[in-house]
């Protein structure tokens, strides 16, 4: 029987959470990193032993980890993000223009099928690859350069590119999304980008309709059918059909559409999964339940999950990477809060347990499959 | 020979215990110091100066002989003491709350 393996970034340091296929007994390590914030980890789907963990601090900048043995040994590699060519500016909260200025990595994404070639989005929004493995990392910088990039403004933490989608089935296509521009899409593997958000209406830019400028929080998609696309936006649940040409709102009945995490079930293409949040001035929970909702529908009809997760007193908020599903059957959820809770549903969201309840405030969330 | 004390987070990043000994060629000085603490412990490489502008951390401070030479050129000299190795170099996480 397969197994899973959970990596957990955490304010505070590292966690990897391991169980077998029936995902009942878990066993925990860590921190590894304590202190540090891993804003995110991910394993290679070549090689679920190479993992990839962004490492910082206020103090010490940052640094990347990788693990050859499955996240039982770490060795620091290359953290050297250098801009390529001439910086240019982007906007900033007053209205101003500034240099975009390195700050962390707030996400990597290995190759679909080279451990030693990863992706990394950055804060000030740029994308990095490295193919040594992380000991070096090079700009690709028509991402940046993008003639829109001038009106690319900061959300509440920073402007992060957060989100990188490796298209399974079409050589070359990336989307990625950053917050506040919106989502660009590559067909040429990062050389020449061009800004995907026509659909998107966001009240908060002078131009609800502009063609960047939307506070993307996350995409996701699913291997079967990468030309669907679903979006959290700041307010508003997305759906592309189109592989990110046009969106379209499927918030439907949720409670509220404002939120952070998106995923797929990893069987079901049109099973979706979010975790409304009250709204973006308040960033918690709704009446104080923790309702994480599915639409089988690909959007428009949500009914809440909440079987084992709390109903009462509860306002953590779940970040933008702090969920993931695994592809054993039925297909695993897995939710982190801000709380240092990690939820797991071994039953596609029907029932949920925490596995650990007292880590710190959780950043991200990845479920590795082990054979 | 150079004895320089990290912060605990260093210590840990680089894998040493303690101080960390170092010969420094030709003049002793906050770069020279640093270029080789980073040319021995290449992990470190960013931690304390950024690695495009090479200038210090913002967080980061520099004591050395009970004095705050955070603001001193890294091209001035340290105290005769560091270069001697009668007293370390150290480097701080400043007091930032966290």
């Amino acid at each position: 029987m397969s197994r899973v393996r959970v990596l957990v970034g955490t304010r505070k340091g590292a966690f990897v959470l391991t169980a077998d296929g029936k995902r009942e007994r878990w066993d925990v390590s860590g921190p590894h990193f304590g202190g540090w914030e891993i804003y995110h980890l991910k394993g290679s789907p070549a090689d679920p032993n190479r993992i990839y963990a962004s490492q910082s601090s206020s103090w010490f900048g940052q640094v990347i980890q990788r693990s050859s043995d499955g996240g039982k040994t770490w060795e620091a590699v290359g953290n050297k993000f250098a801009y390529e060519g001439a910086v240019g500016n982007h906007l900033w909260y007053d209205g101003t223009q500034r240099l975009f200025e390195f700050a962390r990595v707030w996400h990597l994404e290995p190759s679909l099928t080279d451990p030693d070639t990863v992706y990394a989005g950055i804060q000030d929004a740029a994308l990095f690859r490295t193919t040594d493995g992380g000991q070096t990392w090079r700009e690709l910088p028509g991402l940046r350069n993008h003639p829109s990039a001038p009106a690319w403004q900061p959300g509440a933490g920073g402007m992060c590119l957060h989100t990188i989608l490796l298209d399974p089935s079409t050589a070359g296509r990336i989307f990625i999304a950053i917050s506040a521009a919106g989502v660009f899409r590559s067909d040429d593997a990062g050389e020449t980008w061009r800004p995907m958000n026509r659909g998107l209406r966001s009240e908060q830019i002078p131009d609800p309709t502009a063609e960047v400028g939307h506070c993307v929080h996350r995409i996701a998609m699913h291997r079967s059918r990468p030309n669907v696309l679903f979006m959290q936006k700041h307010w508003d649940v997305m759906r592309s059909d189109d592989a990110g040409e046009s969106w379209k709102d499927v918030g439907g009945n949720l409670p509220t559409d404002f939120g952070f995490p998106i995923d797929v079930h990893a069987h079901e293409p049109n099973t979706v999964y979010v975790v409304p949040i009250k709204s973006d001035s308040e960033h918690y929970l709704p009446d104080g339940k923790l309702r994480v909702y599915r639409s089988r529908s690909g959007g428009h009809e949500w009914e809440p999950l909440t079987k084992g997760l709390p109903q009462s007193h509860c306002y953590v908020n779940v970040l933008r990477d702090a969920m993931a599903v695994d592809t054993l059957e039925p297909c695993g959820v897995y939710v982190g809060t801000t709380g240092g809770q990690v939820y797991a549903s071994a039953d596609a969201g029907d029932s949920w347990t925490p596995i650990v309840r007292d880590l710190p405030s959780v950043v991200s969330v990845e479920a590795q499959m082990l054979p | 020979m150079i004895r320089v004390v990290l912060p605990a987070h260093l210590r840990t990043l680089a894998r040493v215990e303690g101080e960390v000994k170092l010969d420094v060629a030709g003049q002793v000085t906050q770069r020279s110091v640093l270029d080789a603490l980073e040319a021995s412990y290449p992990m470190l490489r960013g931690t304390i100066r950024d690695q495009v502008t090479r200038q210090r951390r913002a967080f980061v401070r520099f004591f050395a002989c009970e004095q705050d030479i955070s603001q001193e050129s890294p091209d001035e000299p340290l105290p005769e003491a560091v270069a001697s190795g009668a007293e370390p170099f150290l480097v701080i996480g400043a007091m930032a709350g966290g």
